[in-house]
């Protein structure tokens, strides 16, 4: 039997959800896969949405939003597109980067609208079923998943998208503007760090490990781990649970 | 409003009503079906199928079904909430149930039209789309719209044509209207101009005209030497203070019109500028006023200042300026030369043209000139290239005069400031959509006429003075406002996480948050238009908002993905 994906679609409504309705209007046929959210604004899907559909199995999730420069709420799309361009990175650390997508769809695209449900839906049976759905459920990813819808719905991941545009065009508090590449550059390391600190958090939660241990679960040189685990201990995220020895034993707060 | 249907604990009672919509829905999708199966889901009580949910019939069984099982959230699974999702929502309403607490699924559009030829395959996704519906049903919660005072009155920024016309078309309409100018005198540049396109009439006789009637208009108060100091509140409800000369006045107005027009540019280090024999279009103005030219020989160079790097903009009437003062100095000296160096001629519509007709026909030459090889001007002649000859030509010229455009205010970055509405990269006022709200600011209240946001003629300047007068009364002719439910907001437990970093007073395009004399951050409800832009992008989570939650849209996700919610 041919494999039949989930697809799960944010539809501004405003723009996509309206060109949904006009490819409707002239019977446009298109994959009865896709499933659809509405939202009034792109700008409002959070990224642990993205996550979260990941985790429940959907093989496929797509946003659609208005074209640059036509935002219903002026500048909300361009705020989407921030936080999908973390979404992405996010996700290529587990492979999962495809799929996701982002799309401009206005309320006159109708036709546009099945094209583009029908690229999607046929990339993503091309992809095969996701990991995380049926019988092939793989539960290492999935907890790296949750490690990364954790990173992402962090303080600091979520401050640091959140104000990317402000830097870009306004400055920082000291007036400097930075460079959107140097910018990215920031949110890479950010999003690796989190992601890693993330990791070893899921593991303390279970039970005390050390540095080594750690290591050996995370397959990271135990370096990488000391440096988090130095960082994790000064914010309070984590304290000494016993010492073996001379192995210091870590759980979360 | 009434939310006398809901209360915390009791349990949710969910009513579905799929609707056959003739054959469009009920031609692919077994409608009964579906109505089945919609009972099988959790809080579902009630679950029925019409032929026509939004006929006289289908909504009295909505509303009977309400009464009668005791629902207190209601799905229709029809066609799209963008056109009938009012409907049902008010019949909602009648029967007693809070609007908020009904809830649209989109079998039509999104389902059977677009998968007719699939028809088991539509009526899976159509059972799924309802499971969503009813997840999403069981979150909804209801909503209270607030309703706030309109004061009936407004403020009009700037004494120009623009503004002064926007001022007497308010009065007229019956609001009590402020008339804020910076200078002395009302008029802004109409009292530097001769006379104006397109029928020659003289500027201070219009000036005369309108201005009177503005003065003897009891429904009218104008402060001129005065400035805006400060603008606090939101649309319906502005205070504003005003200084003139050094007296603080306070008004408060409904709605506000920025009309403050723009600034001639001054080209220095252009073409030899000397404001005596090389003048500027609008200093030739004066000059023809008490026609004191002696002169043979004139020219007149185009898109001076402008449509380059520094300025990319088309100043827009400066072709038109040039033929009517080329037009009256031959009127005045037939045996006048005069030459119109132009990178592009614009003269739109049939009386522009008609003017660039009668210039050509008495004898006024045109040369174009390329902005890469622009004139040189010399001491009493200029060297222009001509691409059509390939050659140089030389001409004599006693008086030359430059057509400068029109260049944003100094003063507009502090106005945006007060008003909270945004400038463009030239620091004209920028409009909140140039097609669908060109005399609108996104800032709810507040609106745009004249060469505020771009240069214009006088003609477009009235026009619009007219324009954002229509506008601004759409919330005058008002008592109340209402105001959305489905809005951001920050609740009261959530109020400690918040760290002041103020990324959603940056975000927010319609500046509806703000901070607090305690320094806390503060949604104005009235001013939010519920996008949701700040709820995903708060670094802290502490902003939530209404009518889409993360519980209700991770439920439909939930839902979807066959996971209940944890």
């Amino acid at each position: 039997m041919n494999f039949e994906p989930k697809i799960l679609g944010f539809l501004c409504n405003w723009c996509s959800y309206a060109g949904a309705d006009l490819a409707g209007v002239s019977r446009i046929q298109y994959p009865p896969n896709i499933r659809v959210i509405r939202v009034m604004c792109s700008g409002r899907v959070d990224p642990k949405f993205i996550f979260t559909s990941l985790q429940v199995g959907i093989d496929g999730i797509i946003v659609m939003g208005c074209h640059p420069g036509d935002c219903h709420y002026l500048e909300g799309n361009y705020e989407a597109e921030v936080k999908f361009k973390m979404v992405k990175l996010l996700l290529n650390l587990v492979d999962l980067q495809d799929r996701v997508h982002l799309e401009w769809v206005s309320a006159s695209e109708g036709v546009r609208f099945g094209e583009v449900v029908t690229n999607f839906t046929e990339s993503i049976k091309k992809l095969g079923p996701s990991p995380l759905s049926g019988e092939n459920f793989d539960q290492h990813l999935f907890e790296k998943l949750k490690a990364i819808e954790l990173a992402a719905d962090g303080e600091r991941l979520r401050a640091l998208v959140a104000r990317k545009r402000i830097i870009m065009e306004e400055g920082n508090i000291y007036g400097e503007k930075i460079s959107q590449e140097d910018l990215d550059e920031i949110l890479i390391s950010a999003i690796e760090d989190e992601f890693l600190r993330q990791q070893i958090l899921l593991k303390l939660k279970n039970e005390p490990l050390s540095v080594k241990d750690l290591s050996q679960l995370l397959n990271i040189d135990s370096s990488v781990i000391l440096k988090h685990i130095i960082s994790l201990k000064a914010r309070n995220l984590i304290d000494y649970d016993k010492i073996e020895g001379i192995t210091p034993f870590y759980q979360k707060l | 409003m009434s939310i006398n249907k809901e209360s915390e604990d009791e349990p949710i009672r969910i009513g579905v009503f799929v609707c056959h919509c003739g054959t469009n829905i009920g031609g692919v999708l077994d409608c009964e079906e579906l109505a089945e199966y919609a009972a099988t889901l959790p809080n579902v009580v009630f679950s029925d199928h019409n032929l026509y949910t939004c006929a006289e019939i289908g909504l009295t069984t909505i509303k009977e079904a309400i009464e009668e099982h005791n629902l207190n959230r209601v799905i229709v699974c029809s066609c799209t909430p963008r056109t009938h999702e009012p409907l049902f929502r008010s019949i909602c309403e009648e029967a007693g149930l809070n609007k908020y607490l009904f809830s649209f699924v989109n079998i039509r559009e999104q389902c059977s039209w677009v998968h007719m030829k699939k028809p088991e395959d539509a009526f899976e996704k159509a059972k799924d789309l309802i499971k969503m519906g009813v997840a999403r049903a069981t979150k909804l919660e209801a909503l209270e719209t607030i309703v706030v005072d309109v004061d009936p009155s407004a403020l009009v920024i700037g004494g120009g044509i623009s503004g002064m016309n926007a001022a007497s078309n308010l009065s007229k309409q019956g609001f009590k209207t402020y008339l804020v100018e910076k200078e002395k005198n009302l008029g802004g540049l109409l009292n530097s101009l001769y006379r104006l396109f397109p029928n020659d009439q003289e500027s201070s006789e219009l000036l005369k005209d309108i201005e009177g009637r503005i003065q003897a208009d009891k429904n009218i108060t104008v402060y001129t030497s005065s400035m805006i100091t400060s603008i606090d509140g939101f649309v319906g409800n502005f205070e504003v203070e005003i200084n003139q000369n050094g007296n603080s006045i306070r008004i408060k107005v409904g709605a506000i019109i920025v009309a403050v027009g723009a600034t001639p540019l001054k080209p220095i280090n252009l073409f030899g500028y000397d404001g005596k024999i090389r003048i500027t279009q609008f200093e030739l103005e004066n000059v023809l006023k008490n026609y004191s030219l002696n002169t043979n020989n004139i020219v007149m160079i185009q898109c001076v200042g402008t449509r380059n790097e520094e300025r990319m903009y088309c100043s827009n009437f400066c072709c038109m300026s040039a033929l009517k003062n080329a037009l009256i100095i031959k009127e005045k000296n037939p045996d006048a030369h005069i030459a119109i160096l132009f990178r592009d001629m614009h003269t739109p519509g049939i009386a522009y043209e008609e003017y660039y007709r009668r210039a050509r026909e008495s004898g006024i030459i045109f040369i174009k000139y390329l902005p890469e090889k622009p004139p040189i001007v010399e001491e009493n002649k200029i060297k222009i290239y001509n691409e059509y000859l390939g050659t140089e030509i030389i001409i004599p010229y006693e008086l030359l005069v430059l057509s400068t455009p029109l260049i944003a205010n100094e003063d507009n970055k502090q106005i945006a400031q007060l008003l909270k509405v945004q400038l463009e990269e030239n620091n004209f006022f920028l409009e909140a959509h140039v097609k669908l709200r060109p005399n609108d600011f996104a800032t709810d209240g507040v609106y745009i006429a004249g060469s505020a946001k771009w240069p214009v003629d006088i003609t477009e300047s009235i026009s619009q003075g007219y324009a954002a007068a229509a506008r601004a009364s759409t919330i005058l002719s008002h008592d109340t406002l209402e105001v959305e439910g489905a809005i951001a907001y920050l609740p009261e437990e959530y109020k400690d996480l918040c760290r002041g970093c103020e990324i959603c007073l940056k975000l927010c395009p319609y500046k509806a948050i703000r901070k607090n004399e305690k320094d806390e951050i503060e949604i104005i409800q009235v001013l939010c238009k519920g996008c949701g832009v700040c709820v995903a992008s708060c670094p802290k989570k502490a902003i939530k908002i209404k009518h889409y939650t993360n519980e209700q849209i991770l439920s439909e996700i939930y839902a979807f993905g066959g996971i209940k919610l944890p």
